[in-house]
């Protein structure tokens, strides 16, 4: 069994002509919190959805917690923990009734859900709110619903592809301290996509790719030495300061 | 095999059930939409045709029926029809919004998750017929009772059918703008190029080829199979054809959802 929450291997894919990727290799350790830090267009979203399977890549290998994405699909699928970058939440329905319904998604059965949902919702702040309709939660709000969503089935591996996009400056600090703090506390290993070099803190993991290849990869205070993370990735894109 | 066990398949199954349950309870203009459509044709449209509209006695009616008897079963149909297109409307909207890559990413495979949204979305069209029946009823259209229970299983199968060809049409519209076409060249010519409306030996005295392409067309099928289970008969070759095109449309759309043979390997689609 790997020692890793997340292994890419070689990992490539085109749509057509057009190559989204190329073999991308990087690992996530276990408990660890890793930023996959591009501009857009880099490949992270490609990245992303070949991980959780919504489409298969053409060559390379992706592993989950040890298990083979290709061959062991259900067992992978079970590790991983997804926020997307679009908003997945049912906006006509009320946070527990979302909850729920992803918590049968993993065929957890009501009576384990409403607990564990009640403990997720604790502790990502939305206790008194599990009743509300999410289309009346901000934008902050329905983010850490969708983190409570993610977790609900106590997955190894939790992706977040661009999760502050459209948030206020408060709500996007919340929702990254908590991510960090799940992560802190032992419950799951983060792969956060992002485009905001502020996001990335020198202890952390990092991954650039760039024009769906890793240019770099090592921890952030490495990569950035003296230069500053801005420039070093500046620097490594060759894009214009 | 993935591990779950046989309660984990049915929890996942029900809870997808429940939430198209509560998406429907939370729109009650679905609701009457669905029934007002059927309604109109059954006040208006018939009551205007049944005095031109003559008909002669056609299986599986035993004596001469009212124009408003025959057209009740092309109009449970209907209901149907349309629940299928609304299905695969609302996969192509949750398509767009993000909600159904939360749907694809479970841990059950793909071909369980879409089937399960199928049958939710049947068992929400067979209340409207239901609804639609019981009005019906009141308008003095009376099957025999144990048709109400006979009709059950053709409603089940028929409406599969047509929510299977809206789950496969779905995988191939890219954008919600483009569903409009889907009214103009799949709904409207099935509905009206079919025996929901007029029988088939009518269209036969007008043209030769429109018989031939109503007889060929699977809603026709469909509308005969709720006609004969209603008056608690079976039409073989309406179940035959309808069982067929539920394989054909069902096989397409996981052949179109599957991650490494559909449309989003080549061309990277939303999910």
């Amino acid at each position: 069994m790997s020692d890793n929450a997340l292994d890419i291997d070689r990992v490539s894919h085109s749509f057509g002509p057009v190559q989204a990727l190329k073999e991308v290799s990087f690992t996530i350790p276990k408990s660890s919190f890793a930023a996959l830090l591009g501009v857009n267009g880099a490949g992270k979203t490609t990245l992303f959805s070949l991980i959780t399977r919504l489409y298969d890549n053409n060559s390379g290998r992706i592993r989950v917690a040890g298990h083979d994405l290709r061959r062991q699909p259900s067992r992978a699928l079970a590790r991983l923990g997804v926020v997307f970058q679009s908003r997945a939440l049912d906006a006509d329905l009320t946070v527990m009734q979302n909850l729920a319904y992803h918590a049968s998604l993993h065929g957890i059965a009501r009576s384990d859900a409403r607990s564990r949902i009640v403990e997720l919702a604790g502790q990502v702040g939305l206790g008194e709110r599990l009743g509300h309709r999410v289309s009346s939660l901000s934008g902050g709000q329905q983010r850490r619903a969708e983190i409570a969503r993610a977790l609900i089935h106590r997955p190894d591996v939790l992706l977040l592809d661009e999760a502050t996009v459209g948030l206020d400056v408060k709500s996007r600090a919340e929702v990254l301290s908590l991510t960090r703090r799940l992560v802190r506390q032992g419950q799951v290993s983060v792969l956060w996509a992002t485009h905001i070099l502020d996001e990335i803190q020198p202890d952390d993991g990092l991954v650039i790719l760039h024009e769906g290849q890793v240019l770099r990869q090592g921890p952030a205070a490495e990569i950035a030495g003296s230069r500053g993370l801005t420039q070093a990735f500046l620097d490594l894109t060759g894009i214009a300061a | 095999m993935n591990g779950f066990s046989v309660r984990a398949w049915l929890i996942a199954f029900c809870g997808i059930t429940r939430r198209e349950a509560l998406r429907f309870i939370n729109q009650r203009g679905r609701f009457l939409a669905a029934l007002v459509r059927p309604l109109v044709w059954l006040f208006i449209f018939a009551a205007g045709f049944r005095a031109v509209l003559g008909l002669s006695i056609t299986a599986p009616y035993e004596t001469y029926v009212l124009y408003e008897v025959y057209v009740t079963p092309g109009l449970c149909a209907m209901i149907q029809l349309f629940n299928g297109m609304q299905s695969s409307l609302s996969m192509v909207y949750d398509r767009e919004t993000g909600a159904m890559r939360t749907l694809l990413v479970s841990p059950f495979p793909r071909w369980f998750l879409l089937g399960s949204k199928l049958v939710a979305g049947v068992v929400v069209s067979i209340i409207q017929v239901y609804a639609f029946l019981a009005i019906a009823w009141l308008w003095d259209i009376r099957p025999p009772l144990l048709g109400y229970v006979a009709v059950l299983p053709a409603l089940m199968l028929a409406g599969l059918m047509l929510g299977a060809m809206g789950l496969f049409l779905s995988s191939a519209i890219r954008q919600l703008e483009n569903f409009a076409g889907v009214m103009n060249f799949v709904i409207f010519p099935m509905f009206f190029a079919s025996s929901a409306l007029y029988p088939l030996w009518r269209m036969r005295e007008s043209s030769t080829l429109l018989h031939d392409i109503c007889a060929f067309n699977p809603f026709t099928h469909a509308v005969e199979l709720i006609r004969f289970a209603l008056y608690c008969q079976v039409n073989w070759l309406s179940l035959a054809v309808v069982l067929g095109c539920l394989v054909l449309f069902f096989g397409l759309a996981i052949f179109m959802y599957d991650p490494g043979k559909g449309r989003w390997r080549k061309q990277g689609g939303t999910a």
